[in-house]
């Protein structure tokens, strides 16, 4: 039997403990095998039924996974990793700009997020920590993480591509660097966070600047840490496609004018090749990319794991 | 003390606060940029379903709807099944748990895209001739009363429904992460007392550790639905791309961020601001859910750890 | 380790930065000419030492837009502007193709060709009142094809598209009811049906929806193996699209009196005519500050008009009569 020990709410009012004893004793008889075969039986369904969600959810991801290795491995070979993308009609097709333009652009996000957000982290985690300033920024943070990316695609049109007047990878870089921002910030702070404070302590005793303190010993120590939240970032942004859309938009070329001049880059490859084609092998070759940048994203995020999890066993 | 450490601070200070300055950034342009679309239409911009671009009459009313109709799709799907997942995946034997933990952690980091190319070449048709004719002709779920009608008669594969399915795939494993953590930070004495008095493994997690976790729970659904309000690629491809309201689930329509995706390359004057207007909807209503969520797991933070 | 990584960070920027001597050619926009629009591009890209091209596919209004606004240097339209348009937003317009607008089915018991639509019928099933595939009204222009209950979905452009245009331009013309309901655009209000991004969307929603009508241009619909109807023209003949009745409808069309070329090509006259086939542009600025990029801009569409209608016949669309390209050459690209 069940009962909760204070009050217990049923229809007609609250009951006090006296009352429930009365009404226990009353309805026991009748109560007795019943309910706790009902319970039973819902416990066996509801796990039953959480079973059933977890291959759903697991099943899913196998599905999503299964298709894109299946639809893909067939075109990935030497000459698709290695030659440019070419229109229709034309053999040898490839997506090597392609990568090396995802390459330059998640540097490019990296190069102009990381320096800022590390500060700004060091800054949460030193200085901040109960501050009301830091608690507005840690907020702010909080909240940037959750804006759509293609607001932040829209963003960048307007303060980049119209004045310059062209799309180009760095307008792509600037997109997706707000969006690392934060992250990169936020996993810095925890971070740092996390270290504890008889190093930066004894730093101090010593007699170092705060700057020295936080640069060289407890940065330091934070290293790994560090990089996991960057890489997590740039895991994160090397898929987003939807700001790329509007600043980077796409060529066939080498991104070679990568400051002033579309440049090719692997989200979009993908979305113009699966949707803005009709003909089945660009359709094919857009799996071999979405391949491609699967097992990427993937094996960043398991090393980073492995790394992470290194980390914590020391 | 040091001259350097002032600066030091000064230095990383306004690094953070470009984190705010960003925000802010994003409300005065979105506004600056949406200006023509208020002064032409006024507020009833917001509640109008007009959408002809011949005629230039637009009004946000389908995209929000199409917005707030996919995400409580995902959301009714996701959230029963990530609360069963996560409470089944928190008293797994070690291995199998910790795989499975893992699994739906890495299932969180697929880019959008490849869920959109999924929807549209696999989901899409086994909706067309499996799924949707199994509903409405197989199960007659179109004939039950009061209910039925929402179902719709015509499917092709694409629409809400399919949306919504891939939306709730999406994002299941944040919810199921966040809501795993609150299982597992519960205090064992508060769990193994329910078992002590006789409750099974299903009314400890429904009536006591929901009540103990409510506040990081909620937490956790108010960051699924922010990505689901904004998701973008995902949706683009499968929802049919009709700038209508929605009548019945297996209708065409669109979403806020599907409408920008499809029209901005090519809009031009008044639409160009109609659209920068729906974007500053977006936004709004992403930082309200986010300043909710926010707020929520402010309070709840030293209970479930550092990590978020 | 912070040498080697700087080492490779300069290497990288040095690369980039002495590339950028060539000249780089932006356009963008229709997706009607698109596929040899990107071979062009990517052919004259091969074949010239310092002059790059390349062409995204975007959609005629985004080009519009984008030559309008000068974040391209040229682009494609087949929704064309009129002189006025021209003058305003400072841009010169000049035809580069023809093609055919066609419409594409998916019903498996058909071959490609086989479905017979009237004037009437079409602007039915776009206007929504014929739902179903053995409606009486199909049935009886197709009297030796069996047809099945199934529901028509109709599948349109979600974007602002020439070739809606085009197609909308005709439905205005035969049918009354439409021009009073919906009208020309590029974008309208499309009374049924769904939308599919670019012609390669529509193309690709008609492939996967059972039972779907949509319209694209001949080249996506020869390419991605979709079935094709055979239309009624205007002379009251039943016409399938090919190249010839393409050409066949462009051969009336009279450019002397064209003002800025624009000219609409459906529902003309002729035995053999294609009532639905359109003209693509090109739209470049009238005065562009580069010059040394305008001439290579004029170098570019003179050798495509000149050399690269061979690739653009092999594709299935009609490029211009020699003389309309002399007419050309000589306004426009000097």
């Amino acid at each position: 039997m069940v009962f909760k020990l204070h009050k217990r709410e049923t229809r007609r009012g609250t009951l006090t403990q006296k009352q429930m004893n009365s009404q226990f004793n009353q309805t026991e008889h009748q109560a007795k095998r019943r309910p706790l075969r009902f319970r039973k039986w819902k416990d066996k369904l509801v796990r039953l039924f959480s079973i059933f969600s977890i291959t759903l959810a697991v099943g899913g991801m196998a599905w999503i996974l299964f298709t894109v290795i299946s639809n893909g491995l067939s075109v990935i070979d030497f000459k698709f990793l290695t030659q440019p993308s070419k229109p229709y009609g034309i053999p040898d097709n490839g997506i090597a700009n392609a990568l090396i333009g995802t390459l330059l652009i998640t540097l490019g996000a990296a190069a102009l997020s990381v320096p800022p957000a590390i500060a700004g982290g060091i800054y949460l985690s030193e200085f901040g920590k109960y501050s009301k300033v830091g608690h507005f920024i840690r907020f702010s943070a909080n909240v940037m993480m959750g804006i759509p990316s293609v607001i932040v695609g829209l963003f960048v049109y307007i303060i980049l591509v119209i004045p310059t007047g062209s799309f180009s990878g760095f307008a792509g870089s600037v997109a997706l660097a707000i969006i690392m921002f934060p992250l990169v910030m936020r996993t810095t702070e925890d971070m740092l966070a996390m270290v504890p404070y008889t190093l930066r302590e004894s730093a101090l005793a010593l007699g170092m600047t705060r700057a020295r303190t936080t640069l060289c010993i407890v940065a330091r120590a934070a290293k790994n840490g560090l990089l996991t939240g960057i890489l997590l970032g740039l895991a994160r942004v090397s898929g987003e496609t939807a700001p790329l859309l509007f600043t980077a938009l796409f060529s066939d070329s080498w991104p070679t004018e990568f400051f002033s001049q579309p440049t090719a880059n692997m989200p979009v490859l993908i979305t113009e090749y699966a949707t803005n084609s009709p003909f089945e092998e660009m359709h094919a070759a857009g799996w071999g990319a979405a391949l491609i940048i699967t097992l990427v994203v993937l094996l960043i995020n398991i090393f980073t794991r492995i790394m992470f999890r290194t980390r914590h066993a020391k | 003390m040091f001259a350097t450490d002032n600066i030091f601070k000064t230095i990383c200070l306004i690094c953070a606060g470009l984190v705010g300055l960003l925000m802010i950034g994003f409300f005065v342009q979105l506004a600056l940029s949406s200006v023509g679309a208020w002064k032409e239409f006024g507020l009833s911009f917001l509640w109008s379903s007009e959408w002809d671009p011949v005629d230039e009459k637009f009004g946000a009313l389908p995209s929000i709807i199409g917005t707030l109709l996919t995400t409580f799709i995902a959301l009714v799907i996701a959230l029963p099944l990530s609360f069963v997942s996560a409470f089944y995946l928190v008293d797994l034997p070690g291995a199998i748990g910790k795989i499975l933990s893992q699994a739906l952690d890495l299932l969180a980091t697929i880019p959008s895209i490849i869920y959109g190319m999924w929807g549209l070449f696999i989901l899409a048709p086994v909706m067309q001739t499996h799924v949707q004719p199994f509903m409405v002709d197989t199960l007659r779920l179109g004939k039950v009363p009061i209910v039925g009608r929402f179902l719709g008669e015509d499917y092709n594969g694409f629409g809400f429904f399919t949306a919504g399915l891939i939306l709730a795939l999406m994002i299941l494993p944040y919810i199921c992460a966040i809501m795993r953590d609150i299982f597992a930070m519960t205090p064992p004495m508060l769990r193994e007392s329910a078992y002590g008095v006789g409750c099974t493994k299903w009314e400890t997690a429904k009536d006591i550790v929901v009540r103990y976790g409510i506040r990081g729970l909620l937490g956790g659904v108010f960051i699924g639905l922010g990505r689901a309000l904004g998701e973008t690629m995902a949706v683009l491809f499968v929802i049919g791309n009709m700038t209508q309201m929605p009548s019945a689930l297996f209708d065409s329509g669109t979403t806020i961020a599907a409408t920008l995706a499809n029209n901005f390359p090519e809009a031009a004057g008044i639409q160009q601001s109609v659209l920068f207007a729906l974007g500053l909807i977006l936004l709004i209503m992403s930082f309200g859910i986010q300043v909710f969520a926010q707020w929520y797991l402010n309070s709840t933070s030293a209970k479930r750890g550092e990590e978020r | 380790m912070k040498k080697y990584l700087t080492s490779i960070a300069l290497s990288i920027v040095a690369a980039i930065s002495t590339y950028g001597a060539d000249i780089t050619l932006n356009g963008a926009g229709a997706s009607f000419p698109a596929p040899v629009y990107q071979l062009w591009t990517y052919a004259y890209t091969q074949i010239t030492p310092d002059v790059k091209v390349n062409y995204q596919s975007l959609g005629s209004g985004a080009g519009i837009n984008q030559i309008k606004a000068g974040t391209v240097d040229f682009g494609g339209t087949d929704n064309p502007l009129t002189p006025e348009e021209q003058s305003e937003a400072n841009l010169v317009q000049f035809p580069m193709l023809t093609g055919g607008v066609v419409l594409i089915v998916n019903l498996p018991e058909l071959k490609s060709t086989e479905l017979k639509l009237d004037q009437k019928t079409l602007s039915d099933i776009f206007l929504g009142n014929i739902k179903v595939w053995n409606d009486p009204a199909i049935a009886a222009l197709n009297p030796e094809v069996k047809l099945s209950k199934t529901k028509i979905t109709v599948v349109h452009r979600s974007d602002s598209s020439g070739t809606s245009f085009i197609f909308t331009d005709y439905l205005s013309k035969i049918s009354p009811e439409w021009k009073e309901k919906v009208g020309t655009g590029a974008a309208v209000k499309w009374p049924v049906g769904i939308g599919g991004q670019k012609n390669p969307g529509v193309c690709n929603n008609v492939a996967k929806i059972k039972g779907s009508i949509g319209y694209t241009e001949y080249t996506y619909a020869v390419e991605a193996k979709l079935k094709c109807v055979t239309l009624k023209n205007k002379d009251g003949k039943f016409v399938a699209p090919t190249p010839k009745t393409f050409s066949a409808s462009a051969a009336g069309a009279d450019w002397e009196n064209a003002k800025g070329y624009y000219m609409v090509l459906t529902d003309t006259e002729g035995e053999d005519s294609w009532p639905i086939t359109g003209i693509t542009y090109i739209l470049i600025q009238k005065d562009a500050p580069d010059k040394e990029k305008q001439q290579a801009l004029y170098k570019y569409f003179n050798w495509c008009l000149t050399s690269g209608a061979n690739s653009a016949s092999k594709l299935n669309y009609v490029p211009l009569p020699k003389n309309l390209v002399e007419k050309i050459q000589n306004d426009v690209l000097k």
